[in-house]
């Protein structure tokens, strides 16, 4: 063989504790070694074209860098000998900076401990073979899971760009929790009239392929390869011939048994409904276990009053597969279920403030429907109990939020925000009327944020009092609400009429289903995990699967929407070429030694190993075996470290290659 | 000491009446503390200048009335240099004394309400500051006979403390300011 080995001085960096010439120089002596020199900075142009020069000039067919991290270079060289001809996979880099220099004083072993770092690489290197990188083709369509304002978005975003989108809502109408807000911070501006023209968008795109009513079921493949199987439950309503016309929820007879999923339990909705009258899709369902039709057989109004016989009594869920490169998950959040301990749920119920038992109690998204012009009274500002105007309101923050011991460590981040708007909406709605609000700490982090919160303290008025709330009661007429100003000392109780909680933002209760599904991890409260905290705040570990909204963490509107364009554009990335290049360095099985005992299966963290059925030539199956997907396998190297057979090989780094680089020592 | 809040909006509350006088509101303090923190004379007070405002704030009207600090406040301005709300603090605690003096409220320094009241007397009479006399008036009203009187040798020695009033030229000018 012909191996170059170059050792970099990396300016003082090594060159300080380590004797650069005097290691070129041993090195030079090792077996093999055709061509050895040393240079101040081999990263630099100059030094790697000392690299390209030696490759042609001195015929080499091997080449080892002894300079700094791979993490840090290994591109740069691997780029140099490809440009000169060389394999880029015949080169190895042996570390003297991070290892060596760095760790090190004395010159003289330092010294030699860099010859045998050098030694090993060299080594490695002599076992070597030419890899070229996997290329997969990538489907240029994408799927996104949600359709609140983060789905939306993201998918408007890829559409606009020119590919096809799935958008998988499982309510069946897109539009999420926005479509419930009143008014927005901090402008005020109507929640309905700037989300509902994207929902209408949306639906009407040619790109776009809505699923409302639809969850996914099932997630195969890879990055730029994904088969999902999509459950369309049952509407029990034939989607074609519906046009939308409202006559069977205004003559379905079941008028108080149900109550509005999107009035949030503050209003009633027939069998057959829309969920609000804006919906996207405007397409209703039929609600089976209120419907009288399904309890005992008769009724059948809405078939009487449907002018297009689009009633379908006896449909079932069916399923669509769809085939997608990319995948944007966009679930979304819920609010805490404060009254009692939600079912199937590890949560702890708050249990305190009276939520659930005393019936002007609410939570913050009932307050935004109260708020709301289109929402059970219209926009006036009235006590679910009794229908009268509240002359006193209390809103207490974090009920829930940053609350070890009955609720979430975390902060829910949108609450400070939305109360303090909540206090502004009564103070502009009842004139005469008192808001306090009990707080902790005010964040109004963002865009002119604090300058809202304080507008509600200066211009209207709203008094903030620090502090929790200890408990509240009934009383005349009246919830008592006890707290402390911990500012002043002073304790503080409130005769209220009304009191909102804002509750914490918890994730949905269905989130690690989900990313079981499609091999995405979570924190302890069932947010996804995104790759990296900083520099891949969209991705996830599974490579083409993205993050958009508060299924990551709470978050606000503009936030969400930023993190939707952003997983959106990253979908377009991958858009971009006709195929993937990814690391040919990734496990391979020996098909004739494999006893198919899946233990690699089991320890895979990227869902990579299939299972392989050898059959003979009459086609009977001989034995099944593992099966390493290339998309999918990162080359962590687990399924090697268990196989009790010793048939997994990662490749470019088998056991030949490791036990040559042991030896050398 | 507990209190329900009541809703009785037409009453004029003391945050009410502290705008009206200074015309700036209480609402505008959020409590950052970087007035009690430069004041000179907090390690007198009672309460800190910031709760005093934030017993304004919540309606706990009596507390800030009868509260030491206000009568304490030297009214040196340096609350009002540095807050970072341009809340006033020092002509927030004057309207506070003047509230308290107008409604008659028990006062928690009474001895200071007697200092105020010599030395405007003073000025009244003499067009500026007669030593002697402010001691006088100011000892006969609060009976601290003896207080600081070991200083005053050494004032009368050094020509600061003179025993007869020295009268401004023109007193017409003095009788207009008391007249508004």
């Amino acid at each position: 063989m012909r191996i170059g080995v170059f050792i970099c001085h990396c300016g003082e960096n090594i060159g300080r504790t380590v004797d650069c010439a005097a290691v070129a120089e041993s090195c030079g002596r090792f077996p093999g070694v055709a061509y050895s020199i040393d240079n101040k900075y081999m990263c630099s142009d100059p030094g790697q074209n000392v690299v390209k020069n030696a490759i042609r000039e001195k015929n080499l067919d091997a080449v080892v860098v002894g300079s700094c991290s791979p993490h840090m270079h290994e591109k740069t060289f691997r780029k140099a000998c490809a440009d000169a001809g060389l394999n880029p996979y015949l080169f190895e880099m042996a570390n003297l900076r991070e290892h060596c220099s760095w760790v090190h004083e004395d010159r003289i072993e330092a010294t030699k401990k860099a010859i045998e770092l050098t030694r090993i690489a060299v080594e490695k290197v002599k076992r070597n073979d030419p890899l070229s990188p996997i290329r997969v083709p990538v489907t240029k369509r994408s799927l996104v899971i949600g359709g609140g304002i983060s789905g939306i978005q993201a998918a408007l975003d890829i559409a606009n760009a020119g590919f096809e989108v799935v958008l998988v809502e499982k309510e069946p109408s897109i539009g999420g929790h926005m479509s419930q807000l009143s008014e927005t911070f901090p402008t005020l501006d109507c929640s309905q009239c700037i989300l509902t023209p994207r929902m209408v968008e949306v639906y009407q795109h040619p790109k776009i392929k809505l699923l409302t009513y639809s969850e996914v079921e099932n997630v195969e493949g890879f990055i730029g390869n994904f088969k999902v199987t999509v459950r369309k439950k049952a509407r029990s309503i034939d989607e074609t011939k519906c046009n939308g016309c409202g006559n069977c929820q205004q003559k379905c007879p079941i008028k108080k048994k149900a109550y509005s999923e999107f009035e949030e339990n503050l209003a009633f909705r027939p069998a057959i409904y829309v969920p609000f009258p804006q919906a996207v899709p405007n397409i209703p369902v039929i609600d089976r276990s209120v419907c009288t039709y399904y309890q005992t057989g008769k009724c059948q109004m809405c078939v009487k009053v449907c002018g297009r016989e689009a009633i379908m009594f006896n449909q079932e869920d069916s399923f669509v597969t769809e085939d997608v490169g990319s995948i944007i998950v966009a679930t979304g959040y819920k609010l805490y279920t404060i009254d009692k301990k939600p079912d199937e749920s590890a949560i702890k119920g708050y249990g305190e403030y009276g939520y659930g038992k005393y019936k002007d109690v609410v939570d913050g998204l009932q307050f935004e429907r109260i708020a709301s012009a289109s929402g059970p009274t219209s926009g006036e500002i009235l006590r679910p109990s009794d229908k009268t105007v509240p002359k006193k309101i209390v809103f207490i923050q974090c009920v829930g939020s940053r609350d070890e011991a009955k609720g979430f460590s975390y902060c829910s981040k949108i609450c400070c925000m939305y109360t303090a708007k909540h206090a502004m909406l009564y103070k502009h709605k009842v004139h005469e009327g008192e808001a306090y609000v009990f707080y902790m700490d005010i964040r109004a982090g963002g865009k002119g944020y604090d300058e809202f919160v304080r507008r509600a303290i200066e211009e209207d008025h709203v008094k903030y009092i620090r502090g929790r709330v200890s408990r509240i009661y009934e009383e005349n007429g009246k919830y008592i609400v006890k707290g402390e100003d911990t500012l002043s000392n002073m304790p503080v109780t409130i005769d209220a009429d009304m009191v909102v909680l804002a509750t914490a933002m918890i994730a949905q209760p269905n989130a690690p289903k989900l990313a079981q599904t499609i091999g995405m991890s979570y924190d302890k409260y069932g947010f996804y995990n995104e790759a990296h905290p900083k520099l891949r705040p969209v991705e996830v570990s599974t490579a083409g699967v993205f993050l958009a909204g508060a299924c990551q963490a709470p978050k606000d509107i503009p936030e969400s929407v930023a993190m939707a364009s952003a997983a959106a554009s990253k979908s377009l990335v991958l858009f971009g070429s006709d195929f993937l290049e990814r690391e040919p360095t990734i496990a391979k099985v020996n098909e004739s030694v494999c006893a198919g005992c899946f233990y690699c299966q089991k320890v895979c963290a990227y869902n990579a190993i299939e299972k392989k059925e050898i059959k003979d030539r009459n086609g009977n199956v001989v034995k099944v075996i593992a099966y390493v997907n290339s998309g999918l396998c990162q080359g962590c190297g687990t399924c090697n470290a268990v196989c009790p057979s010793k048939s997994v090989e990662l490749i470019g780094f088998n056991d030949e290659q490791i036990y040559a680089e042991i030896n050398a020592l | 000491m507990d209190r329900t809040h009541t809703s009785i909006v037409h009453v004029e509350t003391l945050s009410d009446k502290i705008e009206r006088l200074t015309n700036q509101s209480p609402m505008l303090c959020y409590q950052c503390g970087k007035c009690s923190a430069g004041c000179p004379v907090r390690n007198y007070m009672d309460d800190s200048p910031n709760k005093v405002v934030r017993y304004v704030q919540l309606g706990f009207d009596d507390q800030a009335l009868q509260s030491k600090t206000p009568w304490l406040c030297a009214g040196c301005l340096t609350c009002s240099a540095r807050c970072p709300q341009n809340f006033d603090v020092a002509k927030f605690m004057d309207a506070v004394r003047q509230i308290s003096l107008e409604e008659n409220v028990e006062i928690a320094e009474k001895d200071t309400v007697a200092f105020h009241k010599a030395f405007l007397n003073q000025i009244k009479k003499y067009g500026r500051a007669f030593e002697f006399g402010l001691v006088r008036e100011y000892k006969l009203k609060t009976l601290n006979l003896l207080q600081d009187v070991d200083v005053a040798p050494e004032m009368l020695l050094k020509g600061k403390l003179s025993l007869l009033p020295h009268q401004i030229k023109d007193k017409k000018q003095i009788k207009k300011v008391f007249e508004k």
